[in-house]
């Protein structure tokens, strides 16, 4: 418990160097998430319009919880070196195979009633995937990128081991911070998880067409 | 912080040629090394993984047939176990740690915790996707309850247990990649060894790849269990 | 194993959900003797298949009581009292993880009969609905809809129950099969002889079917139980004129067969054997426009019939 009322000491003590850190953070995740989902979404949500590729979504998300979270830094540093685009780079792998599975099983799982009936009424492919499609698959979507997002933050916290700086640097540095400093950026990274997954079920919740329990 | 230690002139060791200039890949390393540190790392991993698969599933299922019942206590048993998800697994274990110390218990806690949600969502949802009709002809067919539940639900809802499995598998395996953080054990130590040794490609590349080959691995042998046990899915 | 057939006696069986308005079936009394077809005919929120599902306690009894061979269901044991009752939905319910053996097996097991017995048991039911014996190695999810009823109808046949609930068994299957399905039910049933209670919306296939019709209005009162003959030539009362349909007439026409009539001298016309109903007779007529038709046993003509002694 002492611990506990040291780490929290600890916050209260170093309020500036735990929002620089959180910084880095969020930049390290947001970089990686953003550029994911460019990637990821317009594939998932094309191949599960098509109803083409379930191959390849299935083997991208098994592929892709088999790649562990280190090993993946780990190569990072190895192939592309020191810095931020290196662990960015592993975090863009992680974070792809939830988003584009979960784009692709929201798309290709929607009632084919109702595609059925957009396409007689005379809707474009596009305009099929992007009136009808996109809205009714909208939560699953959304719940991909929310274990993306987990994902991303807590690997980001790893990347610490590769120079990536957020709040891994403290948890991977007892020496430098004690153990109430490794404890209080681990409560405090745990938050900004907390925080990320809560505003997209919020979202997700938003965005459903019937309300859907929360996480 | 790793990369920013380290001697000034690389050192690895008075190996080979390879070993020296740090290569893409010394087989002659491997070889070497296999016996007292692939090896050892790799069954160690295995025990780590497996404890922790096989404590998860019996939580899980548990909690299963609780939230199944009672359909009440689902959403907060889904909420807990949503909640424990989401911790990133490197603050998890070094929370644990000023309760459970620097140990096994601690990492094996930690890995419990990330099966759970997993395992008990899949379990849950197969079981509840066992159509009303099947479970209606059951209990007209003077089914006891207890008797619907074992050869009708169960069987049923495992195509999707066994799916919740392999994930569940897939993911400890990759996770505990990071127990190294807390005790030396698993794939992940010679990895976390590499990194503070300027970056050993050789081990890096070894270990890393041993992982991802453990993974793929005992996924398929559940896919082998899975198609044993279902044969009315192919059906 | 229970017996051949079984007496089945409604007395002011009711059922109401709390917290809603009216019963669900409101003081059903009524008796369908050993060895009958009773037909439970109605709207939806007629209580049909609340009232079959009173009878092997899937649902409660509020009040009354349901007698089988002047047992009251209250009194034996749930298991005991659903193993003795054939038990066939509209859905099947077949279980996806047995094999079809295994899934007409399903009541033996329970009376841990040996393996073979189910074997040979389950052998001579897919005989008994048609069904070709190598379908029992088979998974449901190979076979159609029409198939798989076949296989719930052996299911429920599987432990000898002298009593069979059916709630809309053919309700979710194409017209034609459904047709074939229904003769093939009847011809079983000269075979089985069980008490039978049968759900179904489709007051043609009740006339079809039912040795004797219960017609259930909304909130589940008897408005008339008969012979389907009664019911069409003289129904209770509007409501139940009205479910029948204003072409009753016509459908009585299905109940008679020539050979109930006085037929005129052989004569020249459309031949019809004497077996086929009046509507059939009709409807050759008024196809071939003919006058007389020529009413046939075997290859010989024995008699005659006109358009107008037919509608009469």
């Amino acid at each position: 418990m002492k611990t506990f009322i040291n780490a929290f000491r600890f916050m209260a003590d170093n309020p500036h160097l735990l929002l620089t850190k959180t910084g880095e953070h969020l930049e390290l995740s947001g970089a990686a998430l953003g550029i994911a989902l460019v990637l990821a979404l317009p594939i998932g949500l094309w191949l599960g319009h098509l109803h083409r590729g379930l191959f390849v979504a299935a083997s991208v998300s098994n592929v892709g919880r088999a790649l562990p979270s280190l090993v993946l830094i780990a190569f990072g540093l190895t192939i592309l070196g020191v810095g931020f685009w290196n662990n960015t780079a592993a975090l863009v792998v992680l974070a792809i195979p939830p988003i584009l599975t979960n784009a692709y099983f929201a798309i290709d799982t929607v009632d084919r009633d109702a595609v059925e009936a957009a396409r007689g009424m005379g809707m474009t492919g596009r305009q099929v995937l992007l009136q009808v499609e996109l809205p009714l698959g909208l939560p699953f979507v959304l719940a991909g990128i929310r274990i993306a997002a987990i994902f991303v933050i807590a690997t980001a916290t790893i990347a610490a081991v590769a120079g990536g700086g957020g709040l891994g640097q403290i948890i991977v540095n007892q020496a430098s911070y004690g153990l109430s400093g490794v404890v209080a950026a681990s409560l405090w990274v745990s938050a900004l998880a907390f925080l990320a997954a809560f505003i997209l079920s919020v979202i997700r919740r938003a965005a459903s067409p019937r309300p859907v329990p929360l996480p | 912080m790793i990369v920013a230690g380290g001697p000034v002139i690389p050192n690895f060791g008075t190996g080979s040629s390879c070993e020296v200039n740090n290569g893409w890949f010394c087989t002659d390393w491997v070889r070497q090394h296999w016996g007292d540190t692939l090896q050892p790392a790799l069954f160690q991993h295995i025990e780590l993984a497996a404890i922790a698969i096989g404590i998860g599933f019996v939580i899980a299922f548990a909690l299963a047939l609780v939230g199944f019942r009672f359909r009440l206590v689902d959403p907060p048993i889904g909420i807990v176990s949503d909640f424990l998800y989401t911790i990133p697994s490197l603050a998890l274990f070094q929370i644990l740690v000023p309760f459970t110390g620097i140990s096994l218990l601690t990492v094996e806690i930690a890995l419990v915790s990330y099966t759970l949600l997993i395992l008990y969502r899949n379990m849950i949802e197969g079981l509840r996707a066992v159509p009303e009709e099947v479970v209606d002809a059951a209990r007209g067919s003077g089914f006891t309850r207890a008797q619907t539940f074992r050869r009708v639900e169960l069987p049923l809802a495992l195509p999707a247990i066994l799916t919740g499995l392999r994930v569940a598998t897939v993911s400890t395996i990759s996770i505990a990649t990071i127990a190294p953080f807390v005790i030396a054990k698993g794939l992940g130590q010679p990895i976390y060894a590499a990194l503070s040794q300027d970056i050993f490609k050789t081990e890096i590349f070894t270990a890393g790849g041993m992982v991802i080959a453990l993974a793929l691995v005992a996924d398929g042998l559940l896919v082998l269990l899975q198609r044993s046990l279902t044969p009315w899915v192919r059906a | 194993m229970p017996g051949q057939a079984a007496e089945l006696v409604f007395d002011e069986a009711t059922k109401r959900y709390e917290g809603r308005d009216g019963a669900a079936v409101e003081r059903l009394s009524l008796t369908v003797a050993a060895g009958e077809i009773c037909v439970l005919v109605g709207p939806s929120g007629g209580g049909k298949t609340t009232a079959l599902r009173l009878v092997n306690r899937l649902i409660e009894l509020t009040s009354g009581d349901i007698r089988i061979d002047g047992t009251s269901v209250r009194e034996q044991n749930l298991v005991q009292l659903r193993r003795g009752i054939g038990y066939v939905i509209q859905q099947v319910g077949l279980f996806p993880h047995m094999t079809i053996e295994a899934n007409i097996g399903t009541v033996p097991r329970l009376y841990g009969r040996p393996r073979s017995w189910i074997h040979t048991r389950s052998q001579e039911l897919l005989d008994l609905v048609g069904l070709d014996q190598s379908y029992a190695t088979r998974y449901p999810a190979q076979l159609s809809g029409g198939e798989r009823q076949r296989v719930g109808l052996a299911r429920a046949l599987a432990g000898n129950p002298p009593l069979m609930l059916m709630d809309e068994p053919f309700g979710a299957i194409d017209p034609i099969v459904r047709a074939r399905l229904q003769d093939e039910f009847l011809r079983l049933q000269k075979e089985v002889r069980k008490t039978v209670v049968f759900v179904t919306h489709d007051i043609d296939e009740a006339i079809k079917i039912g040795d004797r019709i219960a017609i259930l209005r909304t909130g589940g009162h008897l408005a008339q139980f008969d012979t389907p003959r009664a019911i069409l030539e003289k129904p209770a009362d509007d409501f139940v004129a009205a479910f029948v349909g204003r072409d009753r007439a016509l459908k009585a026409l299905a109940l008679h067969t020539l050979a109930e009539l006085e037929l005129g001298p052989p004569a020249d016309g459309p031949r019809i054997p004497r077996t086929s109903t009046v509507r059939d007779a009709l409807a050759l007529a008024i196809e071939k426009h003919a006058q007389v038709l020529a009413v046939t046993d075997g290859d010989a003509v024995v008699g005659s019939v006109t358009r107008d002694a037919l509608l009469s």
